[in-house]
C-alpha cells in the first residue's frame, strides 16, 4: 500500500519554452510538464505516473494571461488558472462557456491552481475544458525548441489521455476565434458526485441571424467517451433552421452519435445512461447557447 | 461567565481556536527523537493463500531497518478480540463463531487491504518505497463479497470450519408475527438494501508507540475513540501488562465509529516498537483508510409489515443478511443485532415482531459501527415499511403514523420486545415539525409542479433511537465484553480552579466546552477556570470512551456525581468555618452562605484553599477537595423526533436533490444548543449522503471499486439545502441532567425521510420502493421503467377495450 511518495525524479524549472521543450527531448518522453499539478501530482502520489523528470512551467515567461486581439479573437496563456478565467471580463463577455466550464471544475483550491493548458494537455476524458475548446473552435498553440504550430481543437483530442501534441511540444496557449455577431455559447454538465468530473458535459456555440435562423453551430462533448469529441451530426441538424424546441430536440437525438459503441461504462454510469444523458445535455447546452445568442 | 445560566447557552467552543489555527496535535504532528516509520504490505486480493513471503529485497532497501511478517511475530501479536460475543440464548443455542484474527495475516488473506507484512524504515518514504519490494506469493482463491451469496451452497469458505460463512444466526421476537400476519387485512413485503458505507473521518488513523526497555513502559498514541479499551484489549491480546501500557488519544479528527476498536495496526506498531526498542509511527494514507478501516451498514433486509386496511399496524418481520467483512471487528456482532433488533418497534404500538439476523463473513473490509450503528438500519426498515404500508392501503402517511404512535409518557414505557423506553412524546415532535412545514400547501405545490414536469416528493421519518450506552448489566447479559459505565474525576485546586477528568474521549463533539459549562454552572466559577482532560489512560484511571451518543448522558452524569460530592464536602468545610450545621449551608453562584445571615458568606475559592491548607477542618474530615465517580445508568436513553425531507427529481436525467429539510429532535435537556445543532446538521448530511450518493461497491472478486474520494461520493455543503431545525424537550429520567444524547439523530432519521420523499415523488408512476443511494442513473432507470410499464398497461387496456 503506497503512502504518497514516489521514486526519485529530476526537477527542472526552465524560464523559456525552448528550454522546456529541450528538457522534454532529453528525457525522451519520460518527463512530465508541471502546470497547476492537480492531475499530475495525485497520479504520482498514487504511482500511476512515475516520470524521470518534472519540468515545471511556473517560471516560463509569457504563458499566463488573457489577451483580446485586434481581430476579436482571444489568446489565453497555457498557465492561466481557472480562477483567472472565471473572473475575466473578456471571457465572461465574449466566451462565457469557458468561464462556465472553469467554474464547474472541482473545488476552489483546484480552481486556484489548475490551468487551462494543463486541462487540455492532460486530456482527461471527463475534463470540462476540452468540450468548450471543441465547441468554440479554439486553436491549440504549441511549440517545440525549433518550431511552433496551431492545432484545431477538434483534431487535438485523440484518445484516452492522448492528444496531438508531440513528445517534445509544450502547449503554450489557445486562441479563441472571434465569435460572430449573434453568437452564444454555454457549457452544462452532469457531474460525478464524487469527483465532480463530467459524467457527461456538453458545450455548445451557435450563431443566429436576424431572422432567427441558425447559421453556425458547434457542439463539444466530454465525459461520455474516451476523449472529447465534436458532434457534427447534431450540428448539421441545427444549421439553416430556426432553433425551436423541436429542432433542438431533433438535433439532441444525434448528440454524441459519433461515440456510438464507445460510450464509457464504469461504476459511476453505464454506457446506456451516458448515451441518453449526452442527448439530454446536448439539448440543454444548445437551448442555453441559443438563448444567449438571441439575448 | 459564571452561574447556572451557562446551561442551555450557546457558548463558543473552547476547542476551536487551537484546531482552526493549526495548533491541534494529531498523531501525525507528534515527533520523538530517533523515530522510525512503519508501512504495511497489504493484500491486493480479496481472498488468497499466502504461499511465501520474500522480504529480502525490502530488507536491503535504503533506509529500511527491519521487515516483519505475521509468522515472525505470531506469538507476540496474538489474535484480535471479539469484544461482543452474542449469547447462545439468542443464537439458537449455537455458539457464535469467533475465528482468529491475526493482526498480520499468516496463511491466508481475507480482504483487499488485509495486512501481511510491516516495513520499518528511517523515513515514511523509505518505508513505503520498500513495501513495493516485499514479494508475496499469493495463490488467489474464489472470493465472495455479497452477504447473502456467501451463505449459499458452494460459496468459498472464508474461515475454516465456519459453515455457510455464518458467524451467527441471531433471533429476537415479541408476540406472534405469523399469527398477526394470518389475521391481517394487508401484508406488504419488500427487500430493503442498506448499502455499505465508508466512514471517512477527516483524519485517517495514526499510531505512534514508544517503549522504555528500562521500565518496560509502552506508550501508544493512537487516533481512537476509546483509549482505555485500547489499553485493556492490547494487554489482553499481547500479554504486555496493562499497568505498563499508556494509551493517549491526542486530538482526534473525527471517527464516526470507525475508531472504536482495537485495530491490527495498534498491536503491530506497539509490538514492533517494543521489539526494536525504538519509537515507531504509522500514519494511514487515505487510500489505506478506504480498505483498512472498518466500513458501516451493508444489510440486505427482507421485511414484512402487516395490519388492518384502515391503518392499524399489527406486526413487523425482518430477516437480515448482515455483512461482517473478512473478520470480526471488536463490536461488529452487536451492531446488526442488539442495536438493530431491539429498535424495530420504533415509536409504534404494534406488538408482534420477528427479527432474525445472519451475521456473515465475506471477502470485504470488516464492518462495524458507523454513526448510528444498527439504529439507522432499523429506522430505515421501520420508517420505509410504515410508508410502504400507508401507500398500500391508500392512506396518508401522517395519519397512519398518528394512529400507531405510542401515547406520550414521561416515566417509562415497556415495549413488547423487552426494552423500556425512558420518555417520549412522538405526537409532539411530529406536531412541531408540521408547524414548520405546511403539508397541505406542499401537496398543492407538488400537484402544480407535476403539471410543469417537475417531480417533487415529501417523506417523513418519525424516528426513535437507543442512546446513552449503556447499562452495563444489560449489555453484559447480551454479550458485551466490557462494562459500559462512565467515570469522572473532579479535582479542585487550592486556588479554586478545577480540572475535570473524563473517561469519554471526544473527537470533535466539543466535550471540553460542554463539560466545562456544566462544571462552571454547578460551581459558579468562570469557564476559563475549568480544564477538561480526556484521552490519556495515565491521567484518568479508566473510562469507556465516546460512542453511541453516550458522553453527556453517561459521562456527563458521572461528572454531575463528582461535582455533587465535591460540593457536599465543600459545604462541610464552609459550615465548620461559619460555625453552623452543613445542612444550613446554601451553595449558589460560587458562594456558601446561610439563609438570613448575610454576613456569614464564604466564596468558593476560600473553601478550596481551606480544604488544602487544612488548618480549620471539621474533625475527621480528610484534607483535599477531589472526587471520583462511576455512573452506570439503569437504562438506555431513547431520543426521538420527526424529520421531513423534500426532494426534487429531474425527470429527464434522474438527478435527485434535497431541496428542503425540516428536523425536530427531542434529545431531552440541552447543555449547548449550538453544539447540538452542529451535530444534527452533520448527522443529516451523513444520512443524506447515504440516501443520495454514498456507496462502497465491490467487484465480485473483492476489489473495492470506490476506493477513493474520486469514486466515493462524500457529501459536501453544496449537496445540502439550509436545514430548518428545532427541538421539543422531553427530559429523560435515566440521568439527573435529563439529557438523552444528540450525536446520531440526524444520521438515523435522514435516510428514510429522503427515500420516502423520492418514492412519494414517483408514486404516481407506480413506484413503491427505491434502494439507496438514489443515484441519477438509478432514478432515471426507475422513471424509464415505470413509464414503460405504464405504457404497456395502457396499451393492454386499449386492446381489451377493442
Amino acid at each position: 500500500m503506497t503512502t504518497g511518495t514516489t521514486d526519485p525524479f529530476a526537477y527542472h524549472a526552465p524560464t523559456t519554452v525552448r528550454e522546456a521543450s529541450q528538457a522534454l527531448s532529453r528525457y525522451r518522453g519520460d518527463a512530465k510538464l508541471l502546470a497547476g499539478g492537480h492531475s499530475l501530482i495525485p497520479m504520482m502520489k498514487l504511482r500511476i505516473a512515475s516520470p524521470q523528470a518534472i519540468v515545471d512551467l511556473r517560471n516560463v515567461e509569457g504563458l499566463r494571461g488573457i489577451t483580446e486581439n485586434d481581430d476579436g479573437s482571444i489568446t489565453i496563456g497555457a498557465m492561466t488558472t481557472y480562477y483567472e478565467l472565471i473572473t475575466s471580463d473578456v471571457i465572461n463577455s465574449k466566451a462565457c462557456a469557458i468561464a462556465e466550464a472553469a467554474s464547474e471544475v472541482a473545488d476552489t483550491q483546484v480552481r486556484n491552481w489548475g490551468t487551462i493548458g494543463g486541462s487540455l494537455a492532460h486530456a482527461d476524458p471527463a475534463g470540462d475544458l476540452p468540450a468548450v475548446a471543441v465547441a468554440l473552435g479554439m486553436e491549440i498553440n504549441s511549440a517545440s525548441a525549433r518550431s511552433s504550430r496551431s492545432i484545431a481543437s477538434d483534431r487535438f483530442f485523440r484518445g484516452y489521455l492522448e492528444t496531438a501534441l508531440r513528445p517534445n511540444e509544450v502547449l503554450t496557449g489557445v486562441t479563441v476565434p472571434a465569435q460572430d455577431e449573434g453568437s452564444g455559447c454555454a457549457y452544462v454538465k452532469l457531474a460525478n458526485k464524487a469527483s465532480h468530473y463530467a459524467i457527461v458535459g456538453v458545450a455548445a456555440s451557435v450563431t443566429v441571424d436576424g431572422g432567427g435562423v441558425c447559421t453556425a453551430a458547434r457542439i463539444g462533448i466530454t465525459g461520455a467517451g474516451p476523449h472529447a469529441v465534436r458532434s457534427r451530426r447534431a450540428e448539421r441538424i441545427l444549421v439553416g433552421k430556426e432553433l425551436t424546441e423541436n429542432v433542438i430536440d431533433r438535433a439532441a437525438q444525434r448528440g454524441g452519435a459519433e461515440l456510438a459503441g464507445m460510450f464509457n461504462d464504469d461504476v459511476h454510469a453505464s454506457a446506456e445512461y451516458r448515451e441518453a444523458m449526452t442527448q439530454v445535455y446536448t439539448a440543454r447546452a444548445v437551448t442555453r447557447a441559443a438563448a444567449c445568442a438571441m439575448g | 461567565m459564571t452561574t447556572d445560566t451557562l446551561i442551555g447557552q450557546e457558548v463558543t467552543r473552547v476547542e476551536d481556536q487551537a484546531l482552526i489555527t493549526g495548533r491541534g496535535q494529531y498523531v501525525d504532528d507528534l515527533r520523538l527523537p530517533g523515530l522510525l516509520h512503519l508501512a504495511l504490505v497489504r493484500s491486493p486480493y480479496g481472498h488468497a493463500k499466502i504461499n511465501r513471503i520474500d522480504v529480502s529485497a525490502a530488507a536491503n532497501a535504503p533506509g529500511v531497518v527491519s521487515v516483519f511478517t505475521g509468522a515472525d511475530l505470531a506469538e507476540q501479536l496474538g489474535s484480535l478480540p471479539a469484544g461482543w460475543v452474542l449469547i447462545p440464548e439468542q443464537t439458537g443455542g449455537e455458539p457464535m463463531a469467533t475465528p482468529d484474527h491475526p493482526p498480520l495475516a499468516i496463511e491466508k488473506v481475507r480482504y483487499v487491504g488485509d495486512a501481511v507484512a510491516a516495513v520499518v524504515a528511517s523515513s515514511p518514504a523509505a518505508a513505503s518505497d520498500a513495501v513495493a519490494l516485499v514479494d508475496v506469493d499469493y495463490e488467489p482463491l474464489p472470493a465472495v463479497t455479497d452477504a447473502e451469496q456467501a451463505t449459499m451452497e458452494g460459496a468459498p469458505e472464508i474461515h475454516e470450519g465456519v459453515a455457510n460463512n455464518k458467524s451467527f444466526d441471531w433471533t429476537v421476537a415479541a408476540g406472534d408475527y405469523d399469527a398477526a400476519a394470518a389475521e391481517a387485512d394487508v401484508v406488504v413485503k419488500e427487500r430493503i438494501v442498506n448499502q455499505r458505507l465508508i466512514p471517512n473521518p477527516m483524519e485517517p488513523r495514526g499510531i505512534m508507540a514508544d517503549y522504555n526497555a528500562g521500565t518496560e513502559q509502552l506508550t501508544i498514541w493512537t487516533s481512537t475513540q476509546i483509549p482505555h479499551l485500547v489499553r485493556l484489549l492490547f494487554a489482553l491480546v499481547t500479554g504486555h501488562p496493562e499497568h505498563k501500557v499508556r494509551v493517549i488519544a491526542p486530538d482526534v479528527g473525527g471517527g464516526f465509529g470507525c475508531k472504536l476498536y482495537l485495530y491490527a495496526e495498534e498491536v503491530i506498531v506497539g509490538i514492533i516498537a517494543k521489539q526494536l526498542e525504538k519509537p515507531v509511527k504509522w500514519i494511514e494514507s487515505r487510500t489505506e483508510n478506504y480498505v483498512a478501516t472498518t466500513h458501516g451498514r451493508d444489510h440486505i433486509a427482507d421485511a414484512e409489515i402487516c395490519g388492518t386496511s384502515d391503518g392499524i399496524v399489527t406486526g413487523l418481520k425482518v430477516h437480515v443478511y448482515a455483512n461482517l467483512g473478512g473478520y470480526l471487528s471488536t463490536f461488529a456482532p452487536a451492531i446488526p443485532t442488539i442495536l438493530f433488533g431491539l429498535m424495530l418497534g420504533g415509536c409504534y404500538k404494534f406488538e408482534n415482531l420477528s427479527c432474525t439476523v445472519a451475521g456473515v463473513f465475506t471477502n470485504t473490509t470488516p464492518v462495524d459501527a458507523y454513526r448510528g450503528a444498527g439504529r439507522p438500519e432499523a429506522t430505515y426498515v421501520v420508517e420505509r415499511m410504515m410508508e410502504r404500508y400507508a401507500h398500500e392501503i391508500g392512506r396518508d402517511v401522517i395519519g397512519v403514523r398518528r394512529r400507531n404512535f405510542i401515547r406520550p409518557f414521561r416515566r417509562g414505557h415497556d415495549m413488547p420486545i423487552g426494552v423500556t423506553y425512558d420518555s417520549g412524546n412522538y405526537q409532539g415532535a411530529l406536531g412541531a415539525a408540521l408547524d414548520m412545514f405546511d403539508y397541505q400547501a406542499f401537496r398543492q405545490e407538488q400537484r402544480d409542479a407535476r403539471r410543469e414536469g417537475k417531480l417533487l416528493g415529501v417523506g417523513f421519518s418519525t424516528y426513535i433511537e437507543i442512546c446513552g450506552m449503556a447499562p452495563s448489566a444489560v449489555a453484559g447479559a447480551l454479550g458485551a465484553g466490557a462494562g459500559l459505565w462512565e467515570s469522572s474525576t473532579v479535582r479542585v485546586h487550592p486556588t479554586g480552579t478545577v480540572t475535570v477528568f473524563t473517561g469519554t474521549s471526544p473527537h470533535g463533539q466539543g466535550h471540553e466546552t460542554t463539560l466545562a459549562q456544566i462544571t462552571s454552572s454547578r460551581l459558579g466559577i468562570p469557564m476559563e477556570n475549568v480544564e477538561v482532560v480526556h484521552g490519556d489512560t495515565e491521567r484518568h484511571q479508566f473510562g469507556t470512551g465516546t460512542f453511541g451518543s453516550r458522553s453527556l448522558a453517561v459521562g456527563g452524569e458521572a461528572l454531575m456525581m463528582s461535582l455533587d460530592k465535591v460540593i457536599e464536602k465543600a459545604k462541610e468545610i464552609a459550615a465548620h468555618e461559619m460555625g453552623v450545621d452543613a445542612k444550613q449551608v446554601v451553595f449558589e453562584n460560587g458562594t456558601f452562605y446561610v439563609e438570613d445571615i448575610q454576613e456569614r458568606e464564604i466564596p468558593w475559592g476560600d473553601v478550596a484553599l481551606g480544604a488544602y491548607w487544612a488548618k480549620n477542618l471539621p474533625d475527621g474530615l480528610e484534607p483535599g477537595l477531589e472526587a471520583v465517580s462511576f455512573f452506570d445508568p439503569q437504562n438506555f436513553t431513547w431520543p426521538f423526533g420527526t424529520h421531513i425531507a423534500v426532494v426534487e427529481i429531474d425527470e429527464m436525467t434522474g438527478e435527485t436533490s434535497l431541496v428542503r429539510y425540516v428536523a425536530i429532535d427531542d434529545v431531552g435537556n440541552v447543555i449547548n444548543p449550538m453544539i447540538v445543532d452542529g451535530m444534527v446538521h452533520g448527522g443529516i448530511a451523513q444520512g443524506a449522503g447515504q440516501a443520495l450518493q454514498e456507496a462502497a461497491v465491490y467487484s465480485d472478486d473483492g476489489q473495492l471499486l470506490t476506493g477513493s474520494m474520486m469514486d466515493y461520493a462524500v457529501p459536501t455543503a453544496e449537496d445540502m439545502p439550509s436545514f430548518e431545525t428545532g427541538r421539543t424537550v422531553t427530559p429523560t429520567i435515566v440521568n439527573s441532567l435529563g439529557a438523552k444524547g444528540a450525536g446520531e439523530t440526524g444520521t438515523i432519521a435522514a435516510s428514510p425521510a429522503i427515500v420516502n420523499a423520492a418514492v412519494d415523488a414517483l408514486k404516481h408512476l407506480g413506484v413503491t420502493h427505491l434502494n439507496m443511494p438514489l443515484s441519477a442513473e438509478k432514478m432515471w432507470r426507475t422513471i424509464q421503467d415505470a413509464k414503460e410499464a405504464r405504457r404497456a398497461r395502457r396499451s393492454a387496456a386499449a386492446r381489451r377495450g377493442n
